[in-house]
């Protein structure tokens, strides 16, 4: 954790309609480390996740994301960045399921205006990467719930993001499958010097991680606190 | 058995907040349907009831003449037409006490009474009233024609009463109305017309109804499996799903049942090819309305079961079936070879004769149209599975039509029919127009004509044509026509005038009373005008009375400007032939008007008729089109317009379900950083692909539709590609309307508050 | 085991129950027992060496000795140094290890009892616990099979407490009022 930190949010404050879901949240990511967001139901985790990615704007509070300010920004261009430097891995219900296994990896590079042979090419090594090249012609509803976390895996990677941002990306799966994606994970992170933040209520799935943040009622509880 | 239907039946109503917008939504896109099916059911009804009270108010004598009595009347037509609505104008005199009243009166008006409709009632009111004031020669208006006595609100109609009327130029009555009634049905073209007419829109609206039985489709098929988890076997869930839907369908009918009460109020407002309608006569035919009240639950089961086919309704949730079974080709081929099969025959030029040939066109077109609803989701997968990846909006709408195409594709079946149905009514209109569309007359010599029967005023007639305003000139003469004694049927015009009338047809040199002329054209090809001589005989009028052509008869050239075009005539001046000897003693007065007066027609209709009621005023028309025709013509795209509109919103209410229901897949998309305009072009794409197939099916199906219908009408085949653009992009415009309404709710849904777990 | 997790923390635990006044030792047991004690109540002499350990330590004092014979006259009072004590007793993140539920309860009683942030102290111990399992996540990736076992074993132990932990921490509002009632 030394020089300045790849993203930062400090003091957030969101509401959706009366509920409040983040009230003074902040936080510091460094390039190439693995910090998991822990903290009950309800607590703030993802809305904080959500922010950090600039999918949803913050009433309050600044997010920097490499020197610049996300929030200021215009809705292309926040996408734009999701587009190039953010890779996503979420629950369940993010592969699109008319497309194939391969076709719904190689979608961001599509985004991108990466013709689709080669797209597709630099997808299915992704796939072997993640040990699930045997699926790439299968679309999701035929894959094995592990088979299909371990493509959206590939696809938070396949634009070799500076972050990638996971939320509970093992909820739906049992500890054996869960674990894999861990490791597949968290490896192909660490080779490819992406930060990883790490939405989870999963004590287990947080021992991958460099170091944790708690949030509790919307705010971050600072550990280093003295007594 | 019984208990799982009405258990579903109670699903329908009491399902909470959600389960009754569902409901709501199906009954009242059924009731749509239904309103429009009933409205349909009515129209042989409603143009029955207004023949009825045509024949019912009838002057038609047949048989001896009666002898006037004291239960008889003399009645006669008075023929004129305000602006472009013709006028039901009657002269009517009792001759005794008993004499009969027409339907709709309380009582004969006497001279100098008129009784009016309701519809002359308000215009004589109205600023425009002194036009047509005078044609009721200053009578008193003392009542209103009741509603038996009308074809329909909008008639303009009158009785005048008369003490001058004779029996020479009117019918003596003893009674009102045809006593036997002369039915005319349709003739065999026209039955074809309206039989493809309906088919044309009611096709779509079935296509409709079906559609709407399946709003809310999928979150209804979820809540089975919730019952299929408490242990409700695939037939329970069948019969529950039955019951639902026949409650929404039911609710529907009745929805429908009251748009059509509250629509048909409106009726009387609308006036439609010249027919205006009481809202009573739009009464549809009962068996009509059984057939619908059975057909549309039944549909709407139907309908519900087949999508059920699709899916596997699991006690863990829905899924769709792996693969979509593989469409067969041959029975979707099967409908429109039979259709095609039974239209041929009569395609051969034989035409519509008899009416099984009817029936037979009519099958024959009901089939190749359905064959095309058919024939499209095989189509739509054969292109779709050939569609290679393109950018990312358009792969995700390909892929999404790969896995699932039938829905689309029953809608799009809609369009087409619609789309085809009405290229081909358009080629036969087109061509029917055309071949009823007579020469038009040359308006730049008079533009309307003044004829009187059995009158001697001409000079005072001419006198008052003159001073009426807007009117720039008038030539008027008695005129009868003239035959050699033994010529052929070759005639010419005997017209008898004043010099100055007679110098408009002809360069007369000199001219006193008792002279007479002989005008032969330059291009005359006339036997008789060439055969005829000063001193010869001729045979005038009907009864072929017999004159000589006085000795010493000029012969003088046509005049090129004259009030008609340069003709062969006998001129006479009055000296010389005595137009009070004349037996029809019919005169012709060609009037000119001063340009850009709109009301000038209407002043010179009110002079004549003040003075003459029986005299008949024809405006000349440079184009004369068939009004009938542009007005069907109007109607059926008023018709497509609708259907069209409610295939759009069914396709809209899909395309909203789909997006809902994929709303964290739409969030997700857009988190990876998916612009949306991607997003927002492949609910285009997938809207626009199917359409397309269906389009350019409906133009095939619709040109050879057209091409056959004209065989049938032996019109000469031309292509109305007018007919073709405006059908195709009115499906066109339906489909872009539906995305453009589709967009804001993918720009709501694509919000990041999507991505929140519920 | 249990008893010698408890000799180590009963000191602090005396310290923490005097914070809120001064007790005889015949108290001191009585309130331990009733909270802490489950179904083992602590020996008298148990309680009156660790008295008199605190005592000799100056963590301790005599409040005053009532008139009578026997020790259970004497009351104790906490010193300023006792209060410290008790601090950094409850500041400090227990080794993590199964079957540490028994001090962290007590523990938690006790800064609930104290008016401690009690939810500072199950963070610092979550944190405790979270680098353990890292570094068994770390070994487990890099051993085989056998160490991939072993680390599970102890990493799905730790789990259950890092829950309980999360648990208790959502309950620390009932906690706060059953104890102060």
């Amino acid at each position: 954790m030394t020089g300045s930190p790849l993203l930062v949010a400090a003091d957030l404050h969101k509401s959706y309609g009366p509920t409040p879901a983040l009230e003074g949240a902040s936080l510091a990511v460094w390039a190439g480390e693995v910090v998991a967001i822990m903290g009950p139901s309800g607590s703030g985790k993802s809305t904080l996740l959500h922010c950090l990615a600039g999918i949803v704007v913050p009433d309050s509070g600044q997010v920097r994301y490499d020197g610049r300010e996300l929030s200021g920004m215009p809705d292309a261009a926040r996408s734009a960045l999701r587009r190039t430097r953010f890779g996503f891995v979420f629950q369940f219900g993010q592969l699109v399921p008319e497309l194939t296994c391969v076709e719904n990896v190689a979608l961001p590079l599509r985004l991108e205006r990466v013709p689709r042979r080669e797209a597709e090419r630099r997808a299915a090594q992704w796939l072997d990467r993640l040990e699930v090249g045997d699926v790439a012609g299968k679309r999701p509803g035929e894959v094995s719930g592990g088979q299909g976390q371990r493509v959206a895996v590939a696809r938070a990677l396949v634009t070799t993001p500076q972050v990638v941002f996971a939320d509970e990306p093992t909820g739906a799966l049992d500890s054996l499958n869960g674990e894999r994606v861990m490791r597949l994970l968290t490896a192909a992170a660490r080779e490819t010097g992406a930060a990883v933040v790490l939405v989870t209520h999963e004590p287990r799935v947080a021992g991958y991680s460099d170091r944790e943040v708690v949030v509790r009622d919307g705010r971050t509880r600072d550990l280093e606190r003295t007594w | 058995m019984v208990s799982e239907v009405l258990l579903g039946a109670r699903f329908a109503v009491a399902g909470g907040r959600d389960g009754w917008t569902r409901t709501l939504f199906t009954a009242v896109g059924v009731g749509v349907g239904v309103a429009l099916l009933l409205l349909a059911a009515s129209v042989p009804g409603a143009l029955q009831s207004r023949e009825q009270r045509g024949q019912a108010r009838a002057g038609f004598h047949a048989g001896d003449v009666l002898p006037a009595g004291p239960g008889t009347v003399l009645i006669a037509s008075v023929v004129t037409t305000f602006r472009d609505q013709e006028v039901y104008g009657n002269l009517v005199r009792a001759e005794g006490p008993d004499a009969p009243v027409p339907p709709g009166l309380v009582a004969l008006p006497r001279a100098g009474e008129a009784v009016v409709s309701p519809a002359l009632r308000d215009l004589l009111d109205s600023p425009e009233g002194p036009l047509f004031a005078p044609r009721l020669g200053g009578a008193r208006v003392t009542g209103v024609i009741g509603d038996e006595g009308l074809l329909g609100p909008g008639e303009l109609a009158f009785y005048l009463g008369s003490d001058t009327l004779g029996s020479g130029r009117a019918v003596r009555l003893d009674r009102f109305g045809e006593p036997q009634p002369a039915h005319e049905p349709f003739g065999p073209m026209l039955t074809l017309l309206i039989v493809i007419i309906f088919v044309v829109l009611l096709l779509p609206i079935t296509v409709f109804i079906g559609a709407a039985v399946r709003f809310g489709g999928e979150r209804r098929d979820r809540r089975l499996a919730a019952l299929r988890l408490i242990g409700a076997d695939r037939r329970m869930t069948r019969r529950i799903a039955t019951g639902e839907t026949a409650v929404a369908a039911l609710l529907g009918l009745a929805a429908g049942g009251l748009l059509f009460l509250a629509g048909r109020a409106l009726v009387p407002l609308v006036t439609l090819w010249d027919i205006s309608l009481y809202a009573g006569d739009v009464r549809p035919w009962p068996p009509l309305v059984v057939a619908i009240a059975l057909a549309v639950p039944a549909l709407a089961v139907v309908v519900n079961l087949a999508a059920l086919r699709g899916v596997a309704v699991e006690p863990l949730g829905v899924t769709r079936r792996g693969v979509p079974p593989r469409r067969r080709i041959w029975w979707r081929l099967l409908l429109p070879a039979t259709g095609l099969a039974l239209l041929a025959p009569m395609a051969g030029g034989g035409g519509v004769a008899a009416a099984p040939a009817e029936y037979q066109a009519a099958a024959g077109t009901v089939l190749v149209l359905v064959g095309a609803v058919a024939l499209l989701p095989w189509l739509i997968d054969l292109l779709v599975r050939r569609l290679g990846a393109g950018p990312v909006g358009w792969q995700l709408a390909v892929r999404r039509l790969q896995l699932d195409s039938a829905t689309s594709a029953r809608l799009v079946g809609g369009i087409a029919v619609a789309v085809a149905g009405t290229i081909g009514l358009q080629m036969l209109f087109a061509a029917v127009e055309n071949r009823s569309r007579t020469a038009g007359d040359d308006v730049t010599r008079a533009q309307a004509i003044v004829r009187t029967f059995g009158r001697t005023d001409l000079p005072e007639s001419l006198a008052r044509l003159r001073g009426t305003p807007g009117v720039a000139g008038a030539v008027g003469t008695y005129e009868i026509a003239a035959a050699l004694p033994r010529g052929g049927p070759d005639r010419l015009q005997l017209l008898v005038g004043d010099c100055a009338e007679l110098a408009a047809f002809a360069d007369l040199g000199r001219c006193a009373d008792g002279d007479t002329f002989l005008v032969r054209s330059a291009e005359s090809g006339s036997v008789t005008a060439s055969q005829l001589r000063p001193g010869g005989r001729v045979a005038l009028g009907d009864d072929g009375r017999p004159w000589t052509v006085p000795t010493g008869a000029r012969r003088v050239p046509a005049r090129a400007q004259g009030p008609v075009a340069p003709r062969d005539a006998i001129l006479a001046t009055p000296g010389a032939l005595d137009p009070g000897t004349l037996p029809e003693r019919e005169t012709a007065t060609f009037v000119r008007f001063v340009p850009g007066d709109p009301d000038a027609l209407e002043r010179v209709r009110s002079t004549v008729l003040a003075a003459d009621p029986l005299a008949q005023v024809a405006a000349l028309t440079p184009v004369r089109e068939s009004n009938r025709f542009a007005s069907i013509r109007r109607g059926l795209y008023l018709g497509i317009v609708v259907t069209l509109l409610l295939i759009a919103s069914s396709m809209l209410v899909g395309v909203l379900e789909q997006l809902r229901e994929r709303r964290r897949l739409l969030a997700m998309l857009v988190a990876l950083g998916t612009p949306r305009r991607s997003l927002g072009l492949s609910v285009l794409w997938q809207t626009v692909l199917p359409v397309l197939v269906g389009l350019v099916l409906a133009v095939g199906f619709g040109l050879g539709l057209g091409v056959v219908l004209l065989r049938i009408a032996v019109v000469r085949v031309t292509i109305s590609w007018a007919a073709v653009g405006w059908s195709a992009g009115l499906g066109a415009a339906a489909v872009l309307l539906t995305t453009a309404l589709s967009l804001p709710a993918l720009w709501r849904l694509t919000r990041p508050d999507g991505l929140r777990t519920e | 085991m249990m008893c010698i997790v408890l000799s180590m923390s009963l000191g602090q635990t005396f310290l923490g129950l005097l914070e809120s006044g001064p007790r005889h030792g015949y108290d001191l047991k009585r309130t331990y027992d009733d909270r802490f004690g489950n179904a083992r109540p602590l020996h008298y002499g148990q309680v009156y060496a660790t008295l008199s350990r605190l005592l000799k330590d100056g963590l301790v004092e005599l409040d005053g000795v009532e008139p009578g014979e026997g020790p259970e006259r004497k009351r104790y009072a906490i010193t300023s140094a006792g209060v410290t004590d008790v601090g950094r007793w409850l500041g400090t993140p227990e080794k993590p290890e199964p079957y540490l539920q028994n001090t962290l309860y007590t523990k938690i009683v006790l800064a609930v009892l104290t008016g401690r942030p009690a939810a500072d102290l199950l963070d610092v111990q979550r944190a405790e616990h979270l680098r353990l399992m890292r570094e068994l996540t770390r070994r487990k990736a890099e051993g085989d099979l056998a160490e991939q076992l072993i680390c599970d074993h102890a990493l799905f132990h730790l789990e259950a407490d890092l829950r309980w932990l999360e648990l208790t921490s959502a309950r620390l509002d009932d906690l706060a009022a059953r104890v102060r009632s």
